[in-house]
C-alpha cells in the first residue's frame, strides 16, 4: 500500500508529503523554541537589577562552535545539490563532513559543559560581601570537584575550602564582572587564593542549572538544541550509510529525504544563530 | 520539480550558497565584534538581534529555499510567526502592565 | 490532480496478495489508520471511565466528608494503603484524584477520543484517502500516547501517589510538593504532547495532500474542517506547554528556579534555591496551550454533531461556508484569549481589557456555529435515533456552557466567580453534556461502519435519557453553589465554612446549609450517571457480536466513509473515488433517493 505523493509533488499544492510534514514539524519547533526564548526574556526582565550574569560563557569557543555549525549548513546544502547534479560521490563527502561537523559541535559543547560544572560561585551570609566566582579546592577531593554544593559540604562536615578567584575582566555589555570563562586561559592577574569558612557560606553552586535562572535557561536551551543536533546527526548518519542504498532504487525519493533532513538541519542552525548572541554576548 | 531545480540552476545556486556561507561567517564575526563595542545596553541588544535576524533570513531564505517556496508553506509559517509573536508580546506586556506600578 | 486517479486503485488490487502481516502487525503494531483509530478510541474510553470513577470517589467525600467510601473503600485501602485508611479519603488522596481526574479527562480521554480516535478512523475515509500521509508516524503517535498513559497510570502506585497540584499544575505549588507524582506527570505529559504533535502533523498533511480527486476544500465534510483546525491548535499551542513542562521538570529534578520566586518559603523555611523565577510564566505558557485545548475538546465534537444532524434531518447543513469560516476564526482567535484565566494574578487593566475583548469576540463564531446547526433543524424530517438524540442534546448543553462562560470572560464578574463551583459547572457543561454527548453520538453513529453491526437502539435511548437527566442534575446545582461562593477545591465540600457568622452583625456570611446540602443531591445524581453508563458498556460489547447486521450505508448518508465496504479493508476503497458534489446533498429535488452520495456524478 503506497501513499501517493511520497516522491512526486501533488499538482495543486506543489509539495511532496515529507516536505509539508517537515515544515509543519518545524512550525511546532518554532513555537517550542519560541516559548523558551519568551521565557528567557521574561526571566531576564523579571530579574532584580544587576543580578543577570554577564560574561560567564567562553566567547571564543562559542564563536568557533557557531562557525562549525554554519559550515555544516553549507555542507548539508551542498550534499543535496550534489544529488541534484547526480554526483553521488560528492554527496557522500559533503554528508560525511556534515556529520563530522555535528560531532565536533557536540564535543566542543561537552568541553564547555564540563568547564561549567567545575566552576563555582560562593555567596556569603554577610549580605554586604560580594559573591566570589572561581575554582575551589575541597579537602578530600582531587582537583576541581564537580557539582559541589553547600549542602554537600555541610553533610561532609568540611570546615574550610579554598577558592581561586577569577581575574576581573571587562565584558561585552560594558559592565564589570568577575570573569568567568576567559579567566582560565591565563590572561589577567589572578587574585590570591582565599580560604573560606563553610559556616560563612550562604550558598555555593557550580555553574549548573540550579546556579541561577540564567544558567537554568542556558542549560535548558543549549541541551535541547544539542538533542536536536544529535537527532539530526543520527538521521544524517543513517542516510549517509545504510539509507543511501535508496539512491540506486529510487534516486528522486532519496534526494527528497536529503532535502527534508537538510531542512531540519538548517533549522537547528537557525536556532543556534539566535542562541549564540542571546546567551553568550548580551 | 519545475521550480528552478534544473542542473544549470543548481550550479548557479551553488555559487549563491557559497556567497551566503561567507556572509554568515562575516555576520558571526560582526556579532562578536559588536558585543565588545559599548553602544549602550539597549543598542547592543538591538544590534546583536538585528545581525542574528539577517543571518536567520539568509539561512531560511536560501538554504531552506523559503524565498521560492509554495503558498501552503508560507501560510503555515505566517500563522506560526503571528502566534509566536502573540505569545511573546502579550506575555511580556502582561509583565509590565501591573496595577499601581509606574512601569 | 491527474496523478491521484491511478495510484490508489492499482495499489489496492495487488496489495491483497501480501496482506498477511500476522496478528501483531495487523492489530497491535498496525500502521492502518482505522486500527490506530480504534486503538485510540478503546484506550481513551477506558480512561474516560477511569477518570469518571476518580470523580465519583471525590463526590462521595464532598457529600459525606470523612465517611468511608462505600463498595470501593476497602479496595482503595488495599491498593493505596495509608492515604485511604479505613476506606476514608485523605486530603492527599483527594488532591491526587482531583489533579488526575482533570488530567485524565482532558489529555487521556476526551482529546484522544475526539481528535485521535474519531479523527484517525473517519478523516481519511471522508476525504477519500487510502491511509494517513505518514502511517508509521501515526503508529508512533499512538504508542507514544500509550506509554504516556502507562506513566500517568503507574504514578498512582508510587509512594506519595500521583500529582497533587491540580491539572493546571501551578508552580510553585506543583514543584514544591515533596512527592514524585509531579515528575511522573511531567514525563507523561511530554510523551502525550509528542504524540499529539506527531498526530497533528499527520492530520494536516493528510488533509492537504491526500484529498481524493474532486474533493475541493469547500466539499470537505465539516467534520474534516473541524479536525483540520484542531490539528493546527495542537501543532502550535502544545509546544509552549512542552517547553513549560521541560522547565518544570528542571525545577523538580535539577533544582532550577524557572517558576520559583526569590524568597520562596516552603514548610516555614526559605527554600534552598537560587530564586529569580516567575510563577506567572508557568501560567502564561500553560494557558497558552490550555485555552486552545478547550477548542481542541469542542471542535471535533461540533464536527461530529454537524455530520449527524445533516444526516438525520435529511437536509444540507445550513450555512456551510459560515460554519467553515467560523471554525477558522475560532482557531485563530483561540491563540490570543488565554490570559482570561489569569485575571486574578494581579494583571493590569490594559492587558485584562485586551483579553476580555478577544474573549468576547471569540464567542461570536461559536454562536454562528450553534445558530447554523439550530437552523438546520428547521423544517427537517428528523429521525430521532440514538446518535441524533445525543447530537440534539449537545446543542442546548453546549449553548448553556458557552453562555455561562461570558460572565467568566469579564474580569469584574470573574473576580467573584473565579475558582468557584460556577467555573466547574460552566466548563463541564461544555465538556461533559457537550463534548462527551457528541462523542457518544459519534460512537453510535460510526459503530456500524467499524463493526458492520448497529448498537441496540432501545438501550441506546435508555443510556441517553438517563444520562441527560443525570448530567443536568449534577451540574445545574453547581451554578448555585458557585454563585454562593463555594470554592472548587474544598476537600470537605465546604462544610468548614457552613453557617459561619459575622462576629459583629451575627448574620450568616458563610455557606448556607441549603448550598452545602446540594452536594448530596449532586453525588446521588453522579451515581445515577454511573448506572446509566452500564447499558452503554454492555451494549458496546454485546452489539459487537450480536448486534443487528447492517449494510455499508445504514444511515443513508452522503459522505465518503459510507461508500466503502464495511468494515473498510486495508486501503479503504475498492473502487476509484472521484468526488462530484458537496458533502450534504440530502433530499435533492428530482433525485431518486433522499440522499446523493458525494461520488454520484451530476446527471444533466
Amino acid at each position: 500500500m503506497d501513499v501517493p505523493y511520497t516522491t512526486k509533488p501533488r499538482s495543486d499544492t506543489g509539495l511532496y508529503n515529507a516536505k509539508l510534514g517537515i515544515w509543519l514539524f518545524l512550525a511546532s519547533e518554532v513555537m517550542l523554541f519560541g516559548a523558551l526564548f519568551s521565557s528567557y526574556i521574561l526571566l531576564r526582565v523579571n530579574a532584580l537589577e544587576g543580578t543577570w550574569p554577564h560574561g560567564l560563557l567562553n566567547i571564543p569557543i562559542g564563536t568557533f562552535n557557531t562557525a562549525v555549525l554554519i559550515s555544516s549548513s553549507i555542507t548539508v546544502v551542498m550534499a543535496w545539490a550534489s544529488l541534484k547534479l547526480g554526483k553521488f560521490n560528492h554527496f557522500k563527502i559533503y554528508q560525511g563532513l556534515t556529520i563530522l561537523c555535528a560531532l565536533a559541535f557536540m564535543v566542543i559543547k561537552s568541553v564547555e559543559y564540563k568547564d561549567k560544572f567545575t566552576h563555582y560561585e560562593v555567596w556569603f551570609n554577610d549580605h554586604e560581601k560580594k559573591s566570589i566566582r572561581g575554582h575551589i579546592e575541597v579537602p578530600g577531593e582531587e582537583g576541581n570537584p564537580w557539582f559541589m554544593t553547600h549542602k554537600k559540604l555541610a553533610e561532609r562536615k568540611i570546615e574550610t575550602i579554598k577558592i581561586h578567584p577569577d581575574p576581573k575582566v571587562t565584558v561585552a555589555s560594558g559592565k564589570e564582572a568577575h570573569g568567568g570563562a576567559e579567566a582560565h586561559d591565563g590572561h589577567g592577574d589572578h587574585p590570591p587564593v582565599q580560604e573560606i569558612k563553610v559556616a560563612d557560606i550562604k550558598r555555593l553552586s557550580a555553574f549548573v542549572p540550579a546556579h541561577s535562572t540564567y544558567f537554568a535557561i542556558y542549560f535548558t536551551l543549549t541541551a535541547l538544541h544539542a538533542l536536536h543536533v544529535m537527532g539530526g546527526a543520527l538521521v544524517m548518519a543513517y542516510l549517509w550509510g545504510p539509507g543511501s542504498k535508496m539512491w540506486k532504487t529510487d534516486p528522486e525519493r532519496f534526494t527528497n529525504r536529503i532535502e527534508v533532513s537538510g531542512l531540519f538541519w538548517h533549522f537547528v542552525d537557525l536556532v543556534w544563530i539566535f542562541l549564540f548572541p542571546v546567551l553568550y554576548l548580551l | 520539480m519545475g521550480d528552478g531545480h534544473s542542473k544549470e540552476d543548481i550550479k548557479k545556486h551553488i555559487k549563491l550558497y557559497i556567497g551566503i556561507f561567507i556572509a554568515l561567517l562575516i555576520g558571526t564575526v560582526l556579532t562578536v565584534a559588536a558585543a565588545y563595542v559599548d553602544l549602550g545596553h539597549k543598542a547592543n541588544i538591538a544590534l546583536a538581534l538585528f545581525i542574528a535576524s539577517v543571518k536567520a533570513f539568509l539561512v531560511a531564505g536560501f538554504f531552506m529555499h523559503l524565498t521560492t517556496e509554495k503558498k501552503t508553506i508560507y501560510t503555515i509559517l505566517v500563522c506560526t510567526v503571528i502566534f509566536f509573536i502573540g505569545l511573546m508580546a502579550l506575555t511580556i506586556m502582561a509583565h509590565y502592565d501591573v496595577p499601581g506600578a509606574g512601569h | 490532480m491527474q496523478h491521484t486517479t491511478h495510484t490508489a486503485p492499482h495499489e489496492t488490487s495487488h496489495e491483497h496478495h501480501h496482506e498477511d502481516l500476522g496478528f501483531w502487525r495487523t492489530y497491535v503494531f498496525s500502521t492502518d489508520h482505522k486500527i490506530i483509530g480504534i486503538q485510540y478510541a478503546v484506550t481513551s474510553l477506558a480512561f474516560l471511565f477511569f477518570g469518571f470513577c476518580l470523580m465519583l470517589a471525590m463526590r462521595w467525600q464532598i457529600a459525606y466528608p470523612g465517611e468511608p467510601i462505600p463498595v470501593v473503600g476497602k479496595l482503595l485501602e488495599t491498593i493505596l494503603g495509608e492515604t485511604a485508611k479505613g476506606g476514608i479519603m485523605s486530603p492527599d488522596l483527594y488532591n491526587v484524584f482531583g489533579a488526575m481526574h482533570g488530567t485524565i479527562m482532558v489529555f487521556l480521554a476526551v482529546v484522544p477520543l475526539a481528535f485521535a480516535g474519531f479523527g484517525n478512523y473517519v478523516v481519511p475515509l471522508q476525504i477519500g484517502a487510502i491511509d494517513m500521509t505518514f502511517p508509521r508516524i501515526n503508529m508512533a503517535s499512538y504508542w507514544s500516547f500509550f506509554i504516556g498513559c502507562v506513566v500517568m497510570f503507574f504514578s498512582f502506585f508510587i509512594p506519595g501517589g500521583a500529582a497533587q497540584g491540580g491539572w493546571t499544575s501551578y508552580s510553585p505549588l506543583a514543584s514544591t510538593i515533596p512527592t514524585d507524582g509531579q515528575t511522573y506527570w511531567l514525563i507523561g505529559m511530554v510523551l502525550l504532547i509528542t504524540s499529539s504533535l506527531l498526530g497533528a502533523v499527520n492530520f494536516i498533511a493528510t488533509i492537504i495532500q491526500l484529498r481524493a480527486p474532486g474533493m475541493t476544500w469547500m466539499r470537505l465534510p465539516f467534520f474534516v474542517w473541524a479536525q483540520f483546525v484542531t490539528a493546527f491548535l495542537l501543532l502550535l499551542a502544545f509546544p509552549p506547554l512542552e517547553a513549560a513542562g521541560i522547565m518544570q521538570l528542571m525545577d523538580k529534578v535539577f533544582g532550577t528556579s524557572f517558576f520559583l520566586p526569590t524568597g520562596l518559603m516552603v514548610g516555614g523555611q526559605v527554600a534552598d534555591i537560587s530564586g529569580g523565577g516567575s510563577p506567572l510564566l508557568w501560567q502564561h505558557l500553560f494557558w497558552f496551550l490550555a485555552h486552545p485545548e478547550v477548542y481542541v475538546l469542542i471542535l471535533p465534537a461540533i464536527g461530529i454533531v454537524a455530520e449527524i444532524i445533516a444526516c438525520n434531518t435529511r437536509k444540507t447543513l445550513w450555512g456551510y461556508r459560515s460554519l467553515v469560516y467560523s471554525v477558522l476564526a475560532i482557531g485563530f482567535i483561540a491563540f490570543i484569549v488565554w490570559a482570561h484565566h489569569m485575571y486574578l494574578t494581579g494583571m493590569g487593566t490594559k492587558i485584562s481589557a485586551f483579553f476580555q475583548t478577544t474573549t468576547m469576540i471569540i464567542s461570536i463564531p461559536s454562536v454562528i456555529i450553534l445558530t447554523c446547526l439550530f437552523i438546520t433543524l428547521w423544517g427537517g424530517s428528523i429521525r430521532f435515533n440514538t446518535p441524533m438524540l445525543f447530537a440534539l442534546a449537545f446543542l442546548p448543553m453546549f449553548g448553556l456552557g458557552g453562555l455561562t462562560g461570558l460572565p467568566l470572560g469579564f474580569s469584574f464578574a470573574d473576580l467573584h466567580l473565579h475558582d468557584t463551583y460556577y467555573v466547574i459547572a460552566h466548563f463541564h457543561y461544555i465538556v461533559a453534556p457537550g463534548t462527551i454527548f457528541a462523542l457518544f453520538a459519534g460512537v453510535y453513529y460510526w459503530y456500524p461502519k467499524a463493526t458492520g453491526r448497529k448498537m441496540n437502539e432501545f438501550w441506546g435511548k435508555v443510556h441517553f435519557w438517563v444520562s441527560f437527566i443525570a448530567m443536568n442534575l449534577i451540574f445545574q446545582p453547581m451554578f448555585a453553589q458557585g454563585m454562593a461562593g463555594m470554592h472548587r477545591r474544598m476537600y470537605d465540600g465546604g462544610a468548614t465554612y457552613s453557617g459561619v457568622l459575622d462576629p459583629e452583625t451575627g448574620d450568616v456570611v458563610g455557606l448556607e446549609a441549603f448550598i452545602i446540602n446540594l452536594n448530596k443531591g449532586i453525588t446521588h445524581a453522579a451515581m445515577l450517571m454511573a448506572v446509566a453508563q452500564l447499558p452503554f458498556i454492555i451494549n458496546f460489547f454485546y452489539s459487537m457480536f450480536k448486534g443487528e447486521k447492517v449494510d455499508d450505508n445504514p444511515w443513508k448518508a452522503t459522505t465518503l466513509e459510507w461508500q466503502t465496504p464495511t468494515p473498510p479493508p486495508h486501503g479503504n476503497f475498492t473502487k476509484e473515488i472521484i468526488v462530484y458534489r458537496g458533502p450534504y446533498d440530502y433530499s435533492l429535488p428530482g433525485a431518486k433517493e433522499d440522499y446523493t452520495p458525494q461520488t454520484e456524478p451530476n446527471h444533466k
